[in-house]
């Protein structure tokens, strides 16, 4: 246990020292600034001429969720596969610890980054609960922040995965970006064209079925939950696994 | 300390190391000394855990590298030969970070003392980045190091170093070798005679010989070969040389100057001297010709397969 924690603590440092993660947390802040500022405007206007509505946390958790698996990648990209081409990887493998510690420690680190990033994000809940009368649905704006985390926890977990398949970090940083792009869109598309049983399970994979109409609406069901530890679980695996492999060759 | 037996590595369908077997005690110093390919890097990563053999045992500091590959890596420095750095750390932050993967109490204290032991407490604070490849070395010895580990593998410890480093690596790794079990390799031949008490020569994945450096020498230099130089033409040299008692052969180089070789118990140089003297040259050299890394291989290898015959 304390070998992950000595890992994603170093992980979790390098993001502060990367230039790149400083871009991916001003891109992320910076483009959900705008929106909120547009809906805040738009909402004050509609609001003069006596119609339209509240403005809503769930628009800007749905931007962001979307932010994040076009910046996951960039994220994770380096994770294990910097450490293959630099060499580095012969030093983990070789300190005393275990194969699933380096990939959890390097998750853990990446999480513990994007949680930075997340919870800088609830300035505008804050602000958002100023402005609206009687203020926002805490429960709901909670369990929109639980599914932020969940996206960020399992598409981190699945970066850190294709990550340990490369030795090279573009190579990781395509792989990874059409992987979380398949889950966010592609793999719900069958399931407009199928109908039955068939259709539940397209749908059942579709990343939007868990978020944009469950946790992101204010309902937790057991089965998003499973859905995102599930994906979480793949990607470790894939990572352990694929580290492992690196050794048997 | 390190116990190799039957250690075979396939990477695919190419053996890498075919089926060795060897030991090294405490307080040894064991140099693996072999041409680039010939497999030291592969036996290396197998007794630090970092891949399995494909056949064979290790057990290193009483533990098997594949049962118990923890428990070894815990108890193994290892220097690969890429000397892995952070290049984003401080020196003093790599070792504190590595200090902390190896559960070392105070890891401060100890990066800073480890640092002492290398010289380069001075730059401690500075990033890795802006290290000369001899700094890195030897913060990639340091790393080694930390925590005190019973065996020593080192991975060309002194490749890439200047003539300066070289024999500062060299000081520090035989002071190691005092208490500790060291395995360490190497291309060079007289790097090998210098520090190590055992030369293990490995060839396309096995091992050619295994002696103290001292017999290795007595063994190989059976005979001795001297280069001998003139002024002006070398014609006819050849001739008045083969005369002389107690020359095997002799050969005419194409830049002029002549070779020879006499057997190692009768040294024919003086007579060889006087010979060349008295039928008018100007002798201008004669010099000894060490053998190369190479002809030991070509040596060894015949040598063998001439046992082999013979038995």
């Amino acid at each position: 246990m304390r070998n992950i924690w000595i890992i994603a603590k170093r992980e979790f440092d390098h993001y502060f020292i990367s230039p790149l993660a400083y871009v991916v947390g001003f891109v992320i802040l910076f483009i959900l600034g705008a929106i909120f500022a547009a809906i805040i405007s738009s909402a004050s206007q509609q609001a003069l001429y006596g119609y339209g509505g509240v403005p809503e946390f769930a628009t800007i958790s749905y931007w962001f969720s979307i932010l994040m698996w076009i910046l996951v990648p960039a994220l994770t990209m380096h994770l294990l596969a910097d450490e293959t081409r630099s060499g580095t990887i012969e030093l983990l493998l070789t300190a005393p610890i275990r194969d699933y510690e380096l990939v959890i420690g390097k998750w853990l680190g990446s999480l513990f980054f994007m949680l930075t990033i997340i919870a800088a994000t609830l300035i505008y809940p804050l602000i958002l609960n100023s402005l609206v009368s009687p203020g926002i649905d805490q429960k709901l704006l909670m369990s929109s922040y639980l599914g932020l985390i969940l996206i960020a926890a399992s598409f981190l977990a699945l970066g850190v995965g294709i990550s340990a398949l490369f030795n090279n970090p573009i190579a990781a940083l395509a792989v990874t970006f059409f992987t979380l792009f398949s889950i966010w869109l592609l793999i719900g598309i069958p399931a407009n064209f199928i109908t039955g049983s068939g259709a539940e399970v397209f749908k059942y994979l579709d990343l939007k079925s868990h978020f944009d109409s469950s946790l992101n609406i204010g309902t937790i069901n057991l089965s998003d939950l499973v859905y995102f530890f599930s994906l979480i679980a793949i990607g470790l695996f894939t990572g352990t696994t694929a580290v492992e492999i690196r050794r048997w060759r | 300390m390190i116990q190799v037996n039957g250690l075979t590595k396939d990477y695919g369908a190419r053996r890498a190391i075919d089926n060795l077997t060897f030991d090294a005690e405490q307080g040894e110093i064991v140099g693996f000394l072999g041409p680039n390919g010939a497999g030291k890097t592969t036996t290396m990563r197998i007794l630090t855990g970092y891949m399995p053999p494909t056949d064979g045992t290790a057990v290193v500091a009483g533990y098997d590298v594949v049962e118990e590959s923890l428990e070894v890596r815990k108890r193994v420095g290892y220097l690969p030969e890429t000397v892995p750095l952070y290049n984003d750390m401080t020196a003093l932050e790599y070792l504190k970070f590595m200090a902390s993967l190896r559960r070392i109490p105070n890891t401060e204290e100890r990066a800073y003392e480890t640092l002492e032991g290398v010289n380069l407490r001075d730059r401690a604070d500075s990033y890795i980045g802006t290290f000369s490849k001899g700094m890195r070395q030897r913060v990639g010895l340091a790393q080694a190091l930390i925590h005190r580990p019973e065996v020593l593998i080192l991975d060309e410890p002194t490749i890439g170093l200047d003539p300066q480093q070289v024999v500062e690596m060299r000081n520090v790794i035989r002071e190691i070798g005092k208490d500790r079990t060291v395995l360490l390799s190497t291309h060079i031949l007289s790097e090998a005679q210098q520090i190590c008490d055992r030369v293990l020569i490995i060839n396309k994945g096995k091992i050619v010989t295994e002696d103290t450096p001292e017999n290795l020498q007595s063994r190989l230099v059976g005979s001795q070969r001297v280069v001998l130089r003139v002024r002006g033409d070398s014609d006819g040299l050849t001739n008045k040389i083969t005369k002389v008692k107690g020359v095997r052969t002799v050969e005419s180089k194409s830049d002029g100057s002549v070779e020879f070789e006499f057997s190692a118990g009768e040294d024919a140089r003086p007579q060889v001297a006087k010979a060349v003297v008295q039928a008018g040259y100007e002798l201008l050299e004669m010099r000894p010709v060490g053998l190369s890394l190479e002809e030991i291989f070509l040596e060894l290898t015949r040598e063998n397969s001439a046992e082999t015959k013979a038995s």
